[in-house]
């Protein structure tokens, strides 16, 4: 039953698009909306249609033994989270889920966590998204589907177009479903906290880096450092031993907080800047703005109304980069902002690679317009 | 396709005055040594092998190259078992040897920025004396280079735990078919635009030449236990596996081994195997002394339920290599007990494993050729070797037969035709099976944003749309394997 239902759906999805080729109209890929700020508005400047992947749900296939799930695209990141936990398994990247509106609706899909690629506090310590990512189905420029990858753990077969669309944001295909590679979820969680200030806990976290201790997250903020532990009890038991700080009891939240932007650092009506960098770059940002740092000091939150130009100055020379991940007042500020790209600049070859991929892979230009950047 | 006198006289011209004399070989004799890789059933002579020493004459090759329209093949220790580096006749081999520094080791930041043409286990080395290695071990690592292993995707025994290549790569920086020379990926934890980093891993030298890389370290294991489990029955061995996975343990490496192979391992290094089994599980785990321990107990136990005859659990390094050298020879000491033999690489779900033992068994009885199964069960990737006798008419294509038939049971039961050894020129028929048109179009589409005149590599990896005919494998004639000097997996 449900399988004849997936099956209507996806070629209902599949004619959506053929008849988006056929009649040149630019689609707007959308399922929960979560992840709707991260990047430019498709609806800006074009006509375009939403082409909604909401009901395009199911799991697929799901053995606990073979480390991997396969899921329709439409899936909700809570309904997928849940079977594996029922299992004792997790996904590695800790996907936000980034509730919204007055009762805080959950709506976020698995198909929005891979397009978009933003991973949680865990990704520093068992990976990104496009590391677990075995296949991927997709409906192509052409209109047609198409399987890359696959359940396997390792495949080498053809370029590996399924990590590829990690972060393409929708803009080179419709993704209809992900083989995702799962991990074991440890026994028990345990937070740490100590205080110190951003220079103190990044030379601690960097310490820690240099050994082989579970840990599954860090962060700093307010000159509290907090880590993250996971593992058997025993384990656990050792670690408060090797590892500073004093445990805390509400850790469970704190984490989510931080994953799903709902902790109150976020809660602030000003531009949130993501800084990403090296991970043991130093105190690097001259900012007054109260700053939040994850994973060792690899992404760094900020909220500032400082002039963007002067924020992505300050990471390149600490070879990383800044990206406007939530302008947080599209209307007021539309102006200043939309002009300028969300995303840091690619050099000019860099970028012809991109455009010729991307005309190469969606010919008529009907997928996700101008999402990352303009003429992508 | 061979290429026109003028335009070699050309080519052969123009190189040699962006190179020094001996970085251009032009001979037969000179040539030869370049014209197949590690599966050297495949030969080929190309026009000319340029050995540059910089970036920049990597770009003015080829500008070089492709302004006269003659395909480049990139090569990096010639390793390969798929024939990837496998000249073309009317093109150039692009050498990367030169290209053998290590140019600098971050040890707070956990990488190292390594030339192409760098051997893979030369970098672990280089990162000891700092506590760290890099991860991904093919059995080649004494030989194969880096930038191989990049284009390849190349795993290991320890991939099940730690990853292929494609999961310890931060950046690599490529010349284009034009010259011009990209960055991809970064030195953090993500990068702006297309994850074009994990396109170019396991191309092939399709799309790119790799002359650079930032590769990803991480702190030696505390410490090591390897485990030995005995099976009466092959699917036993096959359910074990199974069991561990599903009790959220991920060993560091998870190796099975047939009946043949612990008796032609045993044969050939006296690994101390036991001989009466009709399978072995080598089990490596790793982590602070405290998790390793409870690790150990859980498998121990685990296998012995899952009816281990014998479980024997090594502590020292010693020991741990004696029950790793069996494994290691398995590959030379299949070459030991029969003139020639072919290695297969599919990877499958792990459930399937004892069926698709099972099936090969089967066929192996329906073809009349007998086969050794030694494989990293782990992550299911199969490396059967099917024996087999060169000098015998026929018997050649009878074994191309039966390799071919395990590669489509391996995509029939949900799995893939090479696991790490890569397409290349050898299974570029299986593809056909594998994927379908509109699948093979989207590579052709990837293709020709890189390379529109098909100048990389051509004719590897992806088939055109009407080649779909025999089926290949690797070849080993009388025992006499490129590089008989590594252990093989
Ligand atoms: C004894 C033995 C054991 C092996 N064990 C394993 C194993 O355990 N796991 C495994 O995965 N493989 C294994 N292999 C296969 C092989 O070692 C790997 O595929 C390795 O990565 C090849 O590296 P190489 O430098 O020899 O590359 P080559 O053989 O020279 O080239 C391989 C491919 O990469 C391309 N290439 C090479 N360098 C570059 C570059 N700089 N830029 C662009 N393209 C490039 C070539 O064009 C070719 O297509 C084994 C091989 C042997 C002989």
């Amino acid at each position: 039953m449900t399988n004849i239902t997936q099956n209507d759906i996806t070629t209902a999805l599949q004619d959506q698009v053929k008849q988006a080729i056929s009649s040149n109209t630019p689609l707007s890929i959308q399922a929960g909306n979560s992840k709707r700020f991260y990047g430019h508005s498709i609806d800006e400047n074009t006509n375009a249609k939403p082409l909604d992947l909401s009901s395009h749900t199911g799991i697929i296939n799901y053995d606990p033994t073979e480390l991997c799930a396969t899921v329709q695209a439409g899936t909700k990141l809570s309904e997928l989270e849940a079977l594996l936990a029922q299992n004792n398994q997790i996904l590695a990247f800790e996907p936000p889920h980034y509730p919204s509106g007055t009762n805080n609706q959950d709506t976020a899909t698995i198909g929005g966590a891979i397009a978009t690629g933003i991973a949680g506090p865990r990704r520093a310590y068992t990976g990104s998204v496009r590391d677990a990512i075995l296949g991927v189905k997709m409906i192509n420029g052409t209109g047609e589907i198409a399987n890359f990858g696959g359940e396997v753990m390792k495949n080498v077969a053809g370029y590996d177009l399924s990590r590829m669309m990690v972060r393409s944001q929708g803009t080179l295909g419709v993704i209809l479903s992900v083989s995702v590679r799962v991990i074991p979820q440890p026994e028990q969680n345990m937070t740490l906290a100590f205080d110190a200030s951003q220079t103190e806990a990044l030379s601690y976290f960097q310490e820690l880096r240099k050994t082989n201790l579970p840990i599954t997250a860090t962060a700093w903020l307010n000159d509290q450092g907090l880590i993250r532990v996971s593992a058997s009890e025993q384990v656990l038991k050792s670690c408060k031993s090797k590892i500073k700080g004093d445990e805390i009891t509400n850790g469970g939240d704190f984490w989510q907080g931080l994953r799903d932007h709902t902790h109150e650092f976020f809660n602030k009506n000003r531009p949130l800047w993501r800084f990403s960098l090296p991970p043991a770059s130093s105190s690097v940002i001259p900012l007054d703005d109260a700053q939040l740092l994850e994973w060792d000091g690899a992404q760094r939150w900020v909220h500032s109304n400082t002039p963007a130009n002067i924020i992505q100055d300050i990471a390149k020379p600490h070879n990383g980069y800044a990206t406007l991940f939530n302008s947080n007042s599209r209307i007021e500020t539309h102006n200043n902002l939309s002009n300028m790209d969300i995303f840091p600049a690619l050099e000019p070859a860099l970028l012809t690679l991109h455009q010729s991929l991307k005309s190469q892979m969606d010919p008529q230009g009907i997928f996700n317009p101008n999402r990352i950047y303009r003429g992508l | 396709m061979t290429i026109e006198a003028a335009t070699r006289n050309k080519l052969i011209f123009q190189l040699a005055e962006v190179l020094p004399e001996n970085f251009l070989l032009t001979t037969k004799e000179e040539l030869r040594p370049y014209e197949c890789d590690g599966l050297a059933a495949y030969k080929r002579l190309p026009v000319a092998v340029a050995l540059p020493d910089s970036i920049e004459q990597v770009q003015q090759i080829v500008k070089i190259c492709s302004q006269l329209q003659v395909p480049v093949v990139a090569r990096g220790a010639g390793t390969g078992l798929s024939a990837g580096a496998l000249p073309h006749e009317g093109g150039i081999v692009l050498g990367l040897s030169r290209f053998n520094k290590i140019v600098s080791i971050d040890s707070e930041n956990l990488t190292a920025v390594v030339q192409p043409g760098v051997r893979n286990l030369a970098i672990s080395e280089a990162a000891s004396p700092y506590g760290l290695y890099y991860a991904p071990d093919p059995s080649s690592q004494l030989a194969c280079s880096i930038g191989g292993n990049v284009a390849e995707n190349s795993g290991g025994v320890h991939s099940l735990k730690y990853g292929q290549t494609v999961h310890n790569v931060m950046q690599v920086k490529i010349v284009t078919i034009d010259g011009e020379l990209i960055t991809l990926g970064s030195e953090t934890l993500d990068t702006p635009g297309y994850d074009l980093l994990a396109l170019i891993t396991g191309s092939e030298g399709m799309l790119g030449i790799i002359v650079e890389i930032v590769v990803k370290l991480l702190p030696k294991a505390e410490s090591v236990k390897v485990l030995m489990a005995s099976f009466d029955s092959i699917e036993d061995a096959g359910h074990a596996v199974a069991a561990i996975i599903a009790d959220g343990i991920i060993p560091a490496g998870l190796e099975l081994m047939d009946k043949a192979a612990i008796h032609a391992a045993e044969d050939f290094v006296h690994a101390n195997y036991p001989l009466d089994v009709a399978a072995i599980l080598l089990c490596e785990l790793d982590g602070d002394d405290i998790q390793l321990a409870e690790q150990v107990e859980k498998v121990d136990t685990l296998l012995k339920e899952k009816k281990a005859v014998a479980v024997e659990i090594a502590d020292s390094p010693e020991e741990q290599a004696r029950l790793w050298a069996g494994r290691k020879a398995a590959f030379s000491a299949a070459g030991r007990i029969s003139a020639d033999y072919y290695c297969m690489d599919g990877t499958i779900p792990r459930k399937q494993i004892a069926y698709v033992l099972k099936r090969i068994t089967e066929l192996s009885e329906k073809y009349g050729l007998r086969v050794v199964n030694v494989f990293h069960a782990g992550d299911g990737n199969l490396h059967p070797l099917i024996l087999y006798d060169a000098g015998i008419e026929g018997e050649l294509e009878t074994t191309e037969k039966f390799g071919g038939d395990i590669l489509e049971l391996c995509v029939e039961v949900g799995g893939t035709i090479t696991g790490e050894h890569g397409v290349g020129y050898e299974k570029i028929d299986q593809m056909c099976v594998q994927f379908n048109d509109a699948e093979l179009t989207q590579f052709f589409a990837v293709k020709r944003a890189f390379d529109a005149d098909s100048l990389l590599n051509p004719g590897k990896a992806i088939p055109t749309l009407h080649r779909c005919a025999e089926l290949g494998g690797m070849h080993v004639h009388n025992g006499e394997l490129p590089h008989p000097e590594l252990p093989r997996f």
